[in-house]
């Protein structure tokens, strides 16, 4: 497993991609919480961070799929698969050593943002008034919303050769599974089924976590979502011997 | 005895319970009801693509040390055949077996001794060559990575390769960056696909020299046919799936009923019927020249065609054998009625 995840790393930093996504991710997140006018910290009076942990997911949206996206589509489409798959490793290993790696960078391209936590706990009146568990939830939420839109992205991957229906797929589940169930729940006439359809959304969790309780339902569903995808990705793998 | 004491006693016999657990449950043993000599075997070995059957009935066993040679036109079933015995792909009916191990159901063991060359190569060409062949050997399980990457590198002539990047090298040499990635483990079988496919001639005598000096069982798939003479001690010819000669290459010719030939010059002309009266001698075809064709019963006919020389005080010029050639052979095994 490690020695398919030190490869992906060090094929993730040998090609640009991971520095466009730390580049983007830093920039966007950098642009509305301290440039444009109408975001900013400064507009919202409020020593938070909330604007970030709103628009992080979203950005993510983008760029977790341009992260995973070639993982497997790449391997299938020069043949490589067929090398990996030969060599006496269990495919489970080479799908969670390449998850772990994809997510590895996430992490790494939200890490840059602490020094706008240290930013705002400096700014705030008096210095340190900040709602630093809400923070942290925040924090390990978004990194459980990028292990969820990790495996997503894994996913699609493994179901084309090409790249681009692996972006766009995976892009478009992910949405759906952050935006598009939680309005399910604001449709009247569904009554409860569409607010169970909520329960199932990301968002419905990522926001639970972000007050700062961790609940361990929370939890559960984002690791059992991760693990769902991760098990189907494995499926399309096992799919070639059926 | 202390709390933490206790604690870790309690994690020891974890362990302990572990591994036994595992040598119960998860070691597949070898099956034993297959020879150990024999290093590959198949039995009715199918695979269907839908309706389309690319393996049909295959019944191969190949012995250890053996370089077998693994014929047929396009689209006959040789790279199928070389994926289910990789444990790539499984087949749709009938088992097979590499060094004992059931190829589905041992499909890990199998990886650990089996080195696969794949079909056109494939590689990671933005990795440089001694980064891949780490990556191989790790993924391969062998212990001291860098010392047998340095051996496989120059095993394979890589040496002046090694910094380069996979991308950047010529198709000869990434060859071997390919046989060298399916030796690091030091497989006691290897399958090779194509594994000269596109290489000048140089380059091709020079990987089926190093195939040669590795003396490991190999099934290797081509469609040169000096390769297989060059190299390989048997040949298996397949063709639409079905298996249609195996055998060692120079009983190859007497499967399909091919005659003998002797080319003979002699110094002047001779009397065509007095040689025709011969035992061995079936028909002589006068070339011109005073070179003659005959077509002789076995190979035993050249002796007797020379004896008649000495009798009758004629100059032999030339006398050889006309060998079928295995191009023959196999357009022979292989040609269908249903031509455009």
């Amino acid at each position: 497993m490690w020695t398919i995840y030190k490869k992906e790393i060090r094929s993730f930093l040998s090609s640009l991609i991971a520095y466009i996504v730390m580049g983007v991710f830093l920039l966007a997140t950098g642009l509305f919480m301290w440039v444009l006018e109408g975001s900013t910290v400064f507009d919202l009076g409020l020593a938070s961070m909330l604007v970030m942990f709103q628009l992080a997911p979203y950005i993510l949206i983008f760029l977790v799929p341009a992260i995973t996206m070639r993982s497997f589509s790449d391997e299938k489409k020069y043949g490589t698969l067929e090398l990996l798959v030969t060599k006496p490793v269990s495919e489970l290993n080479i799908i969670l050593g390449k998850y772990l790696a994809s997510l590895s960078l996430v992490i790494i391209a939200i890490l840059p943002t602490l020094i706008y936590y240290y930013s705002i706990y400096q700014l705030g009146a008096p210095a340190g008034n900040i709602d630093t568990g809400a923070m942290w939830g925040s924090y390990f939420g978004l990194i459980l919303l990028a292990a969820c839109y990790s495996s997503v992205g894994l996913f699609c991957s493994s179901l084309t050769e090409n790249q681009i229906v692996a972006l766009i797929s995976s892009m478009a589940l992910c949405f759906l599974f952050y935006q598009v169930l939680g309005l399910f729940g604001e449709i009247q006439w569904l009554n409860t089924v569409g607010k169970s359809l909520r329960w199932f959304g990301l968002d419905y969790h990522y926001y639970s976590i972000s007050r700062g309780v961790i609940d361990t339902r929370d939890v559960l569903y984002f690791l059992g979502f991760s693990a769902f995808f991760v098990v189907s990705t494995k499926l399309v793998f096992q799919s070639r011997k059926w | 005895m202390g709390k933490e004491q206790l604690f870790f006693f309690l994690i020891k016999i974890c362990a302990i319970l572990w591994t036994l657990l595992k040598r119960i449950f998860f070691v597949p043993h070898q099956s034993h009801n297959f020879a150990l000599a024999l290093s590959i075997i198949t039995k009715d070995l199918c695979k269907n693509y839908g309706d389309q059957i690319a393996v049909n009935n295959l019944n191969v066993a190949i012995k250890e040390g053996e370089i077998v040679g693994f014929l047929g036109p396009n689209g006959a079933g040789k790279s199928t055949t070389m994926k289910m015995l990789t444990g790539y792909i499984p087949p749709s009916k009938g088992e097979g077996s590499v060094c004992g191990w059931d190829i589905v159901d041992d499909s890990l063991a199998i990886r650990k001794i089996v080195g696969y060359l794949p079909e056109h190569n494939p590689l990671y060409l933005d990795m440089y060559v001694k980064e891949f062949l780490e990556f191989a050997g790790n993924m391969g399980g062998v212990s001291q990575t860098q010392k047998r990457v340095g051996e496989v590198i120059d095993l394979t002539g890589l040496d002046r390769e090694k910094h380069k990047k996979i991308g950047q090298l010529s198709k000869g040499y990434r060859q071997r960056v390919g046989l060298a990635q399916a030796i690091i483990h030091d497989p006691d079988v290897l399958i090779l696909d194509e594994p000269t496919g596109g290489l000048d001639p140089n380059q091709v005598i020079e990987i089926r020299e190093l195939i040669k000096k590795l003396g490991k069982t190999t099934l290797l798939s081509t469609h040169i046919m000096q390769e297989v003479e060059a190299v390989c001690t048997r040949v298996i010819i397949i063709d639409k799936g079905n298996l249609v000669a195996d055998s060692p290459i120079e009983k190859l010719a007497n499967i399909t009923g091919e005659k003998h030939h002797v080319n003979v010059t002699f110094g002047s002309a001779i009397n065509v019927k007095e040689i025709s009266q011969l035992d061995e001698v079936i028909h002589v075809t006068d070339k011109g020249n005073n070179r003659y064709r005959i077509e002789v019963s076995s190979a035993e006919g050249r002796k007797s065609i020379s004896h008649f020389a000495l009798k009758n005080n004629l100059e032999v010029m030339e006398l050889s054998s006309a060998n079928v050639s295995l191009e023959q052979v196999f357009q022979n095994l292989t040609k269908h009625v249903d031509h455009l």
